[in-house]
């Protein structure tokens, strides 16, 4: 039954919320999923569909009603460092300065006297040199989620688990830190478990993606990314699997700019145009 | 959009702003000639009550002498500029009161002692009794100090417990809440016959006025932090102790700080009037030691002697919480 490649097994995990109206909102309903060791793997589904109640319950900040979340076999129960989270909107604590919030793991662990070196080998990792004493206002957002994921990454964790950390950033920035990213992920050979809205990203960056549906919010599709190394946006098969890609999504109720999906493309793709 | 900018920090009087009177060299000129003015008027016109005019006058040239200097060094000095050229109107009234009531006082009687003493007459009465100001202050200084800072620390481990457990919080913050109401000022008659005395009495006072405000603060200052600060320093490896002092806290200060600003207040309150009531030393004691003998023009040196020391105590906590809280200038509330 075990697999010495799977580093987090996710079995047959349900998770429900009642609002303050006693509502029921089924955010997971029966989730099955194994991410692989060192493997960059994307969520991407339409708002509401579980993807960051997924990632909360693999971070152990939430705990699910049934089934269950194991890391290399041992179950979650609780947050820890050796699982790694970035927030949508980066959480530095603003009264750190940029090398204290990097910092802040090895204190926290109690090995910062050992582990000192590495605050300046991240910094620099992340291009900040020169910044080291700003607080997290004076910098720009883009520099505040690679603080962020600088700061998930000294404690050196089994997977670092990114909540949409792009989501907030212009093109440019965004383009840029995705190498970065990826940058980090060839070096480091950490597994990486990214949320995204964004198509190219997902396959920019990823192993696979992981298409959700929500109401209730379950995996729809997996799709594995078998493209080489060295990806390029406007190479034939990123196409065609950014086309792929888009039409699961919008078939998975996800709202897709119809310049981006030939409504009668899709017919064709999905082998439907007999019957209309 | 420039001119947007400007009336918004004239509104917020935020640093950039602070500075926005005219850049005008006549104003400093004329601000000297003022203080000359009033100086002027003291030596030229007679007295009609009896006064010793050297302290006064002194002071006048003095300050005169300052401004000049200052003016001089505002041409090589930009941060000395920005600041003349902005206070130079109001010095330029401040001499014109200064003759004006030197003129209704002490050159005329018009306003009779000894409730309308005039400024010669308590420049003098201050250099004349500075050794018992000086103890005064002294004493009144220490009380407020050893009352602020015990209250002060109580009120922050009071708020700490109370903000972070629950229990504490179920059975203290009741009685922080009630208690907070009660003026500190009102435990006296309690605080006389309790303590050995009147310094003990005093700090108890004093210590009580700023516990409350500052507990209140902390409490709620740590009850405050986002909960995204506690999840993203868990999922750093924090335990508890390391979220209440690395992130619960440090999120805490800027309440902290309030809390201590509002202490200040009360405790200069506490401080003057269980002086006036209680004490044998200290600013209080002696304005009323000072209305005793009907000899107001000393109780008008004590004022304004209170009100350059608690100016300063007031600036020095200004420096040190834009110093403490650097990282959150510029935070757009
Ligand atoms: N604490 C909560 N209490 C109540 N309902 C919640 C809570 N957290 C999430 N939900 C609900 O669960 C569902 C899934 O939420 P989740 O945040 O996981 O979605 P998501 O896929 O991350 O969406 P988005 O892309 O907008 O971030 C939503 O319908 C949401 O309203
Ligand atoms: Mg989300």
């Amino acid at each position: 039954m075990s697999n010495p490649g799977i580093l987090i097994d996710i079995r047959g995990v349900d998770r429900v919320y009642y609002d303050t109206t006693g509502r029921k909102t089924e955010a997971l309903q029966n989730v099955n999923l194994q991410i692989r060791k060192g493997e960059l793997i994307s969520f991407i589904g339409p708002s509401g569909c579980g993807k960051t109640t997924l990632l909360r319950l693999i971070a152990g900040l939430d705990a699910p009603q049934a089934g269950q979340l194991l890391l290399n076999e041992s179950p979650v129960e609780k947050p820890g460092f050796e699982r790694g989270y970035v927030f949508q909107q980066g959480a530095l604590f603003p009264w750190k300065t940029v090398e204290e919030n990097i910092a802040i793991g090895l204190i926290a662990r109690n090995v910062y006297k050992e582990k000192k070196p590495l605050v300046k080998q991240y910094i620099d990792m992340i291009g900040l040199t020169g910044f080291e004493k700003a607080y997290p206002h004076e910098i720009s957002g883009g520099m505040a989620q690679r603080v962020a994921i600088a700061r998930a990454l000294i404690n050196e964790p089994k997977v670092l688990l990114l909540d949409e950390p792009l989501g907030a950033l212009d093109a440019f920035t965004r383009i840029d830190l995705q190498n970065t990213i990826r940058k980090i992920w060839k070096n480091t050979r950490t597994t990486i478990v990214l949320v995204t809205h964004d198509v190219d990203e997902a396959i920019y960056l990823s192993d696979r993606i992981v298409i959700m549906t929500a109401r209730p919010g379950k995996i729809n599709e997996i799709i594995e990314v078998k493209l080489k190394p060295e990806r390029d946006r406007n190479d034939d098969e990123f196409i065609i699997l950014r086309r792929r890609v888009l039409e699961k999504l919008h078939l998975a109720g996800m709202h897709i700019p119809s310049r981006l999906v030939d409504p009668v493309e899709l017919i064709n793709v999905l082998g439907l145009g007999e019957a209309i | 959009m420039e001119k947007n900018k400007k009336s918004k920090h004239e509104v917020l009087g935020s640093d950039i702003g602070v500075y926005w009177k005219p850049k005008s060299k006549i104003w400093v000129a004329a601000s000297i000639a003022t203080v000359l003015l009033a100086l002027l008027v003291d030596v030229l016109v007679p007295n009609v009550q009896f006064v010793n005019p050297v302290s006064y006058q002194v002071f006048l040239g003095g300050f005169a002498a300052v401004l000049t200097v200052l003016w001089i060094a505002s041409r090589y000095v930009g941060t000395i500029r920005k600041k003349l050229y902005h206070k130079a109107q109001f010095i330029f009234a401040v001499g014109i009161v200064l003759a004006l009531w030197d003129l209704l006082t002490t050159k005329s009687g018009i306003f009779k002692l000894p409730f309308f003493p005039g400024p010669v007459q308590i420049v003098d009465v201050i250099v004349k009794e500075r050794t018992t100001l000086l103890i005064s202050t002294y004493y009144s200084m220490r009380l407020f100090f050893v009352g602020l800072v015990s209250g002060t620390l109580l009120g922050i481990a009071t708020g700490i417990l109370i903000g972070w457990y629950r229990q504490w919080y179920y059975w203290l913050f009741p009685v922080i809440k009630i208690s907070g109401v009660i003026p500190a000022i009102a435990w006296l008659p309690i605080a006389i016959v309790l303590l050995p005395n009147s310094f003990s009495a005093g700090v108890f006072l004093i210590a009580i006025a700023s516990w409350f405000s500052v507990a209140f603060m902390v409490s709620g200052g740590i009850a405050s932090t986002p909960k995204v600060y506690y999840e993203a320093a868990k999922t750093l490896g924090a335990g508890e102790s390391f979220l209440l002092f690395h992130i619960a806290l440090p999120n805490a200060v800027p309440d902290i700080f309030s809390g201590i600003s509002t202490a200040t207040g009360l405790s200069f309150l506490t401080l003057i009037v269980s002086e006036m009531i209680g004490a044998k030393a200290g600013l209080g004691w002696y304005i009323n030691w000072a209305k005793a003998w009907s000899a107001y023009d000393k109780v008008y040196a004590s004022i304004i002697i209170m009100a350059i020391a608690f100016s300063i105590i007031l600036a020095v906590l200004t420096v040190v919480r834009n110093y403490v809280l650097r990282w959150k200038n510029g935070i757009v509330q």
